[in-house]
């Protein structure tokens, strides 16, 4: 047991001084926040007065959260190459602690950025959400979901030239049956029918990314 | 793993026979009609595009176990196919599509996990070209083929489960198979040729590559 | 304490079409230290890298010998420590905050007072509080100094020694080295004639 609360501690050593990193300089912050409102006001406006169903909206929010989460999450790893800070973090941090603090960091930043917009986006579109539980439950895992996938990608392309392209064009293959199920999974919370299907969906992705993410981040990490 | 002369003639052959088989041999489809022969090249095509993405994630597995170049030139070759065949799926599925129900592309499920195949492969070839030192590229890629390679199954099994499929399924809820028996034999005897062109294809490939490295 | 060595046998380091270099031997055992020196661009950096773990060499082996077991460097992260002229802290924290996260991402208990006098040790005692960003670039030195006894290493790695650093500076590393050749072992590339003298055996690249 010992071995891992000191591997928990360890990622939540990463964590904090991400988190402390960030709320100074604020750069994934700021990315993330004015991409999310520029989204938010461009579909709010597009959509206008026009009575859209509820695929359509549940489409849009997940558009939305996609986008914003591509232009934010990217940098977690892409930073320490550029601070040349990477040698000392690989001699002092195992590479398992250092996955996990980042992935939780790219999580809260994700949650973070979903509750503003969410409210925002409900109120926009005027949304009646009929399920709760379910809407919020799908949101959640999907957020999750979203920024396992991203992190993992962020880690591959801090080894590559050209990161910031590349970063959408490696995730977006790997994140579409999520964005496909999250998708449908709000709509089904908006018209107020069960998600169970979607939320088990979720649920595996979630884990089976996570999963194998742990288990490869090393090869991406070290040389 | 060469490919003799024999073997050769003898693939070029099969697969001509597979050819004239599907249009002289087999019948028109009762539901589909004459449209319908196209399943004895489409699917045989998008088996191939799955084994290719299967047979690169193994050697990338390999790769990151030996760190021999050679496991990260076979992944490559593996998935420049792959490639290859995935843009052949979707296009025999495009045509088929339009001349069916009327548009070339509609979005449902099995073309959507197509399409992802596809931008797979690409990003997969993307990344390859953004990295220079040969081991860390063999590495980046072998790592990404495998995360993009779990996520298939949510595509090919958990979606078309989850949502109405526009797709004829010709596996029916009994499991049972639905085609029938001359267009079995030739669907069949095509799933074997484009097998065989892949292998003779993948081969011709990775020699290729081995002459270049020794260069 | 038990006994530490340090192996290295038969390694080569290429990079695509670039052979750094080949045909590396040679030990260092407790107490010893190792000067690499060479001109520049003959891989001194790359071979630290080797040794301590960072990188993986092409062909051949490093090993750590320690309490009886065979380990790569690689898994011996406790007992490593490495100041190189391209390893970088973090700009937007406190020298302070920066060895507190060190200290705990590698699950040791040191508290601020301990951390002070660490700093003090290094010479920036009254600079703790300062974000490393308004740093120059010799007190940057000196904070990975810090950074790197943190744990005290039983292997310290030094690249490039007295970069940035002025007379008081050269004074302090003299020290950490006179230490580190008493208690562990050490290895230091440099250029600089005066300091391979504290090499006990000398490796020249690019002859």
């Amino acid at each position: 047991m010992t071995k891992y609360s000191a591997w928990a501690r360890e990622a939540w050593a990463v964590f904090q001084k991400d988190l402390l990193s960030e709320l100074r300089t604020k750069y994934a912050l700021n990315a993330i926040v004015m991409f999310a409102i520029v989204t938010l006001s461009a579909v709010s406006f597009a959509v206008g007065q026009f009575a859209v169903g509820n695929d359509v909206r549940a489409a849009f929010l997940w558009i939305v959260l996609f986008f914003s989460a591509m232009s934010g999450l990217g940098r977690v790893f892409v930073k320490e190459e550029d601070a040349s800070t990477v040698q000392v973090l690989r001699l002092a941090a195992r590479s398992s602690a250092v996955y996990t603090g980042k992935l939780l960091f790219n999580m809260v930043l994700l949650f973070a950025l979903a509750a503003v917009v969410v409210p925002l986006f409900v109120v926009l579109m005027a949304l009646d959400v009929l399920d709760l539980v379910f809407f919020v439950g799908t949101l959640g895992l999907g957020i999750a979901g979203l920024a396992g996938a991203a992190t993992i990608i962020a880690a591959i392309i801090a080894k590559a030239s050209a990161k910031g392209e590349l970063f959408a064009v490696l995730s977006f293959p790997i994140l579409l049956p999520l964005l496909i199920t999250a998708i449908g999974g709000t709509r089904k919370a908006l018209d107020g029918v069960a998600a169970a299907g979607e939320f088990q969906v979720l649920l595996s992705y979630l884990v089976v990314m996570v999963t194998v993410s742990l288990m490869l981040f090393d090869f991406v990490w070290n040389d | 793993m060469k490919f003799s002369g024999v073997l050769k003639l003898l693939l070029l052959f099969w697969l001509g026979g597979v050819i004239l088989a599907a249009f002289f041999y087999a019948p028109a489809d009762r539901a589909l009609g004459e449209a319908g022969r196209v399943i004895i090249f489409h699917i045989p095509v998008a088996w191939v595009t799955v084994l290719a993405f299967l047979v690169s994630c193994v050697y990338g597995v390999q790769f990151l176990r030996r760190r021999d170049l050679g496991d990260d030139l076979r992944a490559a070759a593996a998935a420049e196919l792959g490639l290859l065949f995935a843009m052949l799926a979707t296009v025999t599925g495009s045509i088929f599509a339009r001349i069916t129900w009327g548009s070339f592309w509609n979005w449902d499920p099995r073309e959507t996990s197509i399409f992802i195949l596809l931008l797979i492969y690409a990003a997969y070839f993307a990344l390859r070209s953004a990295v220079e030192d040969e081991e860390r590229r063999g590495r980046l890629s072998a790592v990404y083929a495998i995360v993009a390679f779990v996520t298939v199954p949510f595509l090919v099994f958990v979606v078309p489960r989850v949502y109405f499929s526009l797709h004829p399924d010709i596996i029916t809820p009994t499991g049972k198979l639905e085609m029938g028996a001359r267009t079995l034999q030739v669907f069949l005897a095509s799933l074997g040729g484009f097998t065989g062109l892949f292998a003779w294809m993948y081969q011709l490939a990775v020699r290729i590559g081995e002459r270049r490295q020794q260069a | 304490m038990p006994m530490i060595a340090l192996e290295f046998h038969d390694l080569a380091k290429r990079y695509s079409r670039r052979q750094v270099f080949s045909a590396l031997s040679g030990s260092v055992a407790e107490g010893r230290s190792l000067a690499i020196t060479g001109p520049n661009g003959s891989g001194k950096s790359t071979l630290v890298r080797v040794l301590c773990g960072l990188a993986r060499p092409t062909s051949g082996t490093v090993t750590v010998r320690l309490d009886g077991m065979e380990l790569l460097p690689a898994d011996c992260r406790a007992e490593i420590g490495l100041v190189a002229p391209d390893m970088a802290l973090y700009h937007e924290l406190t020298a302070l905050e920066n060895l507190s996260f060190f200290a705990k991402v590698r699950g040791l208990a040191i508290g601020t007072a301990e951390l002070r006098a660490l700093l003090g040790r290094v010479g920036l005692g009254d600079r703790g509080d300062d974000l490393v960003g308004l740093y120059s670039s010799g007190m940057r030195q000196r904070l990975k100094y810090a950074q790197a006894l943190l744990h005290r290493p039983r292997l310290l790695f030094l690249d490039e020694p007295t970069a940035y650093l002025d007379e008081a500076g050269s004074a302090m590393v003299s020290e950490v080295i006179a230490e580190q050749r008493r208690h562990g072992i050490l290895v230091l590339a440099t250029n600089e004639p005066g300091e391979v003298v504290f090499g006990d055996e000398v490796l020249r690249l690019g002859a």
